[in-house]
């Protein structure tokens, strides 16, 4: 499967798990979506057979609450039986509504903001000690880059030249009360990623090509980690929700999940 | 007690390549020793210590015995949520040391007493939490957590206190460590080291009791703790830290469950000398700031 039809399947799955257990945060889940499809089809190195493999790269979902596309594309790659995926958010299910290290191919259980990044900066900081050739890859959200411990471990990876560490940030520009710039405005973001001694590149999150380029950029570059600023549209796909802050929490009732269904079916 | 600390850290990375060491930018004159011999395991941080935390349980998760140094309630309360979802909730093989926990950094202020860490701690489950009362008890758990895999968090006094109880053989993660026995109703627990001022204020006034030092306020061997209470009736637990959430605490609910459970027949008076919910802003050295926080022994106390 290439990243194009992983995304489209990530989606379609996504929006049957939230539409099932009526869940919030698909704005967020399909806003990454294309990140998740190029990492999974071309860039994570993993075999779901083994998920405790030593050489396997490491991947941590920092904005938790967006699981439901991730967990979509772990069933999608094989990690558990696709009907795992009815469990999500259902009773005595694993699949919390938050990313949880009980579930296969998950590295760390995620929910409260600001945890992804530290712990990738530890592991990458460890593959370095052990001589180990696995990277390290984090997905932040832009609300997510507000808390503190983010910026200590900007500070950290770039001191510890983290070259094995590759940050996404899903910059849909949207939190739980409206526009990020409204909130707590992270511009100019680049720069200040630039000024914090990472490699920044700044793309299309819903560009394949792009991403595979800077993934491959992230891997040759040495001596700093990479943030790949990622500008993408909250609800990707769900034609009438995109870039919408109803999308954060809004689950699709029966007739929106018709339409929603025909939109990613495209 | 960090000498203490570091040594034995030492000896123990002699022979465990996974032992590694962090530092929120503390430590200085005192982690040299572990510095100069392992400089490949040791990173200073710098002071963010959320991310240390998190740093440390990525290590962690790499199969590093990650130990974390910092002071008072930097590396405890200022980062209990990484601590908790990151180290606890995963089990991880993280070692917090706090070193000059109570009053030991006493005219630095409140931003530096750690009087509430512990009860912070003990919420937490999967957290093993340790309190030693001189430099040889801190050597003997130092050597106990190098072999535990998990989370742990050490409550270490400063520098320079006296040794105050004999080194023991048999001492296993949640044991009381006995200081002498009696055979009066009377049995002192004591955590930290405040037990040097304890023993001393037992000594001087010739008070026939039973003495434990107790370093482990989770977990606490049961079976031993039901058998002090079965035989003394009169506890008198001494601590540096509040009252509402400290060792004292942890010995009244554990006693209380056993009564409850029918495993005791009967309930020991149990005389807590912890901090009465406050704070002190005054300056003062640490024997004067325990006073004024009332961690007084008193002859009434005893029978
Ligand atoms: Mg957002």
């Amino acid at each position: 499967m290439n990243s194009v039809e992983l995304a489209k399947k990530i989606r379609l799955v996504t929006a049957e798990m939230v539409y099932k257990a009526s869940a919030s945060h698909i704005g967020g889940a399909l806003s990454m979506a294309d990140i998740l499809a190029v990492l999974y089809a071309d860039v994570l190195q993993f075999d779901p057979n083994n998920p405790s493999d030593d050489n396997r790269d490491r991947f941590i979902l920092s904005k938790g609450h967006t699981c439901a596309s991730y967990y979509a594309t772990l069933g999608i790659m094989g990690y558990f039986p696709m009907s795992y995926l009815d469990g999500f958010a259902q009773e005595g299910s694993l699949l919390l509504e938050h990313t949880s290290h009980y579930v296969p191919g998950v590295e760390l259980s995620t929910g409260s903001l600001g945890h992804g990044l530290p712990v990738g900066c530890g592991i990458a900081y460890g593959a370095k000690k052990l001589h180990k050739n696995y990277r390290t890859y984090v997905i932040v959200g832009d609300g997510d880059m507000e808390e503190g411990s983010n910026w200590e471990a900007l500070l950290l990876g770039a001191q510890l030249k983290l070259d094995n560490l590759c940050l996404i940030i899903d910059y849909n520009k949207i939190q739980c009360f409206g526009r990020t710039n409204e909130i707590i405005n992270l511009e100019p973001f680049k720069e200040k990623l630039d000024a914090f001694n990472w490699n920044c590149i700044e793309l299309d999150g819903h560009d394949h090509d792009a991403l595979r380029n800077a993934f491959k950029e992230a891997e040759q570059t040495k001596g700093k980690p990479t943030v790949i600023l990622a500008n993408t549209i909250k609800a990707k796909g769900w034609k009438s929700m995109e870039d919408t802050l109803f999308s954060h929490y809004h689950s699709p009732n029966d007739e929106e999940y018709k339409q929603l269904m025909e939109d990613l079916s495209k | 007690m960090r000498k203490a600390f570091v040594n034995q850290l030492v000896e123990e990375a002699k022979h465990n390549d996974k032992i590694f060491l962090l530092t929120g930018d503390l430590g200085f004159h005192a982690l040299e020793p572990f510095i100069e011999a392992y400089p490949d395991r040791f990173l200073n941080c710098g002071i963010n210590e959320q991310a240390m935390i998190g740093l440390a349980a990525g290590l962690a998760m790499g199969g590093f015995n990650v130990y974390i140094y910092s002071i008072a309630n930097f590396p405890s309360l200022r980062c209990i949520e990484q601590i908790r979802n990151d180290v606890a909730y995963p089990k991880l093989n993280v070692k917090i040391v706090s070193v000059g926990v109570g009053f030991a950094y006493s005219a630095l202020g409140a931003s530096h007493q750690a009087t509430e860490d512990m009860g912070m701690m003990r919420a937490i489950p999967n957290m093993v939490i340790c309190t030693p009362c001189d430099p040889s008890e801190t050597t003997q758990i130092i050597a106990m957590s190098a072999k535990y895999d998990g989370p742990m968090y050490l409550r270490l006094g400063k520098a320079r206190e006296k040794e105050v109880f004999e080194k023991v053989d048999e001492f296993e993660i949640g044991d009381f460590h006995a200081y002498q026995e009696s055979d009066t109703p009377n049995a002192l627990f004591v955590s930290g080291s405040i037990a040097d001022y304890a023993v001393n204020w037992i000594k001087e006034n010739q008070i026939s009791t039973a003495i434990y030092s107790v370093p482990f306020v989770k977990p606490i061997n049961q079976s031993q703790l039901k058998e002090i209470i079965t035989r003394h009736s009169n506890i008198v637990v001494l601590e540096e830290h509040q009252l509402s959430c400290g060792l004292g605490s942890a010995i009244v609910e554990q006693a209380n469950d056993m009564f409850a459970n029918g495993m005791i027949p009967e309930y020991p008076k149990i005389h807590r000398i912890g901090i009465h919910d406050l704070f002190l802003h005054v300056c003062g050295t640490t024997p004067s700031l325990r006073e004024k926080a009332f961690l007084t022994l008193d002859k009434g106390l005893f029978v």
